[in-house]
């Protein structure tokens, strides 16, 4: 553990704060799916990069832990670097980019490829935590739905999307049941990412900062993806190999590489993609390419203000 | 207020309630396993454990209901000191801490609403041992079964039939803990 360089309490929050934040994360293990409404603070980024995971990441954080933060399954990407470093800064915590060696790990829309593992917590961070809003906007009106469990609105949502484009068409974000009871948005991970969610061994905490909301799985919760006898949940990714890494199983993000049509497909999970590079499996494009720590730190002293990654 | 309230305390607190929240929160969310925690030196008859689960959870925002022997002049005052929690009758209570029986009957305790399941008490059970024998547990945050010897097993069946409402249960003894969220399966004995 390094010495945080400014003299911030453990973990930037107060402990008043963070009292409040830990009672609401028990409540939420205690009723898996429920959106417990919290306190939440101004934190020292805007609302939409990820204050409500920030807030639970700060609740948790022991001295001891790796942290490890995604932003779309990237580890090098400004809100994922920003984060670290402010924890790195606030908590003096280690850092990781390997899922396998992470005991916290905040995710912004993704869960990583390689499978958690207990003493794990994978935090989300969640924009809109209430899967009913856009069908029903008063808070008022899907509270007493969920105390109703009167759910046939999302199922009306669902057949519609079948009645129009002939198939599900939810792409992320895409609804759950938790343990029979509680419908709950799992954040906008690609329906691709929703198995997992399901009798997974890690500690999944969700937090909202904008809406004041934290809700959690605990392990092993059975989380089930809503459906239709006739039209089962299916999770999509892209029909490809990734062009770096070769991964048939990963899912993927399509990249233009040019104006006439050009594009490749690569894992957006960038650790497991370097960690299978790294073991010499090589996909179409992925012989000849630098890997992107290779590419940013290429601007270093040419880009002004870039610092390159660490 | 006696000179020993002042002491007792979480020595470095924010680092020593991360601690142990890291505890609490792996027994929450798997029930039935037994965590350890340190930190706090709590007057008698409070445990360890207890006492960290309160300087962890317990302040001036959260009512405390003491029962039995735990409500005594020395808790009190180290409450006063150390939490700053008001002190509330068992219906009122966010946070209850006693033996099995000082908290009958269980039935009195907050259970949350329909709309707000969330604001429901939780229960500090202070136990004289704990081992991972007894009723078998099931349900969210257990793979497929586990075993703690529980104080009974019909409040607690009561209480899951109640659920998404119903009391949540830390269950302590020493410097050990255990977690018995509300959405645990007790096992009929």
């Amino acid at each position: 553990m390094t010495a945080p360089a400014i003299a911030y309490n453990f973990a930037y929050l107060d402990e008043q704060t963070k009292r409040m934040i830990r009672r609401a994360i028990l409540k939420g293990i205690a009723v898996p799916g429920y959106q417990v409404p919290f306190a939440s603070r101004e934190m020292p980024m805007p609302y939409g990069w990820g204050t409500g995971g920030v807030q639970v990441t700060a609740a948790c954080l022991v001295p001891e832990d790796r942290l490890k933060v995604i932003d779309q399954g990237a580890d090098d990407t400004t809100n994922a670097v920003s984060i670290r470093r402010f924890f790195q800064r606030t908590a003096g915590v280690a850092v990781t980019e390997a899922t396998a060696d992470a005991t916290v790990i905040q995710t912004r829309h993704r869960i990583p490829e390689t499978p958690l593992t207990e003493g794990q917590i994978l935090v989300y961070q969640v924009p809109i935590p209430e899967p009913l809003r856009f069908l029903e906007p008063r808070e008022t009106e899907t509270r007493k739905m969920h105390e109703l469990e009167e759910y046939g609105l999302m199922h009306v949502k669902l057949y519609e999307d079948i009645a129009r484009h002939g198939q599900i068409a939810t792409a992320y974000a895409y609804p759950v049941r938790v343990e029979g009871r509680y419908v709950m948005d799992p954040s906008p991970i690609p329906k691709f990412d929703n198995p997992k969610l399901t009798a997974n061994p890690a500690i999944q905490l969700f937090g909202a900062g904008r809406e004041q909301r934290i809700y959690a799985l605990p392990p092993y919760a059975e989380v089930v993806s809503l459906d239709f006898e006739d039209h089962p949940f299916q999770a999509t990714k892209a029909a490809h190999d990734c062009d770096l890494c070769g991964a048939k199983v990963s899912y993927l993000d399509e990249v233009i590489t040019d104006d006439a049509g050009g594009r490749m497909f690569v894992c957006s999970d960038t650790d497991f993609c370097a960690g299978r590079r790294a073991r010499g499996l090589i996909g179409r494009l992925g012989g000849d390419q630098k890997s992107s720590k290779t590419f940013a730190n290429s601007f270093q002293g040419i880009w002004p203000g870039t610092e390159g990654a660490p | 207020m006696t000179a020993n309230a002042l002491t007792g305390g979480f020595g470095a607190p924010s680092i020593d309630s991360a601690r142990a929240f890291r505890q609490i929160l792996e027994a929450m969310a798997r029930p039935g396993t037994i965590r350890q925690v340190a930190g706090a030196a709590p007057p008698a008859p409070l445990s360890v454990a207890a006492g960290a689960v309160l300087l962890t959870l317990v302040d001036p925002t959260t009512k405390l209901h003491l029962a039995g022997a735990a409500d005594c002049t020395p808790v009190r005052d180290w409450v006063a000191f150390h939490l700053g929690a008001p002190l509330a009758p068992a219906e009122e209570a966010d946070f209850a801490l006693g033996t099995w029986e000082a908290l009958q009957p269980v039935t009195r305790f907050r259970i949350g609403q329909p709309d707000y399941p969330d604001r429901a008490a939780t229960l500090i059970v202070e136990v004289d041992r704990l081992v991972n024998h007894g009723p078998a547990l099931a349900g969210p945050g257990i793979e497929l079964v586990t075993w703690l010897n529980l104080p009974e097993t019909a409040a607690f069946r009561a209480n899951r039939a109640l659920y998404p409402l119903g009391f949540d249960t830390i269950l302590t003894s020493g410097d050990r803990l255990a977690g018995l969220p509300r959405s645990t399966r007790v096992e009929k004995l």
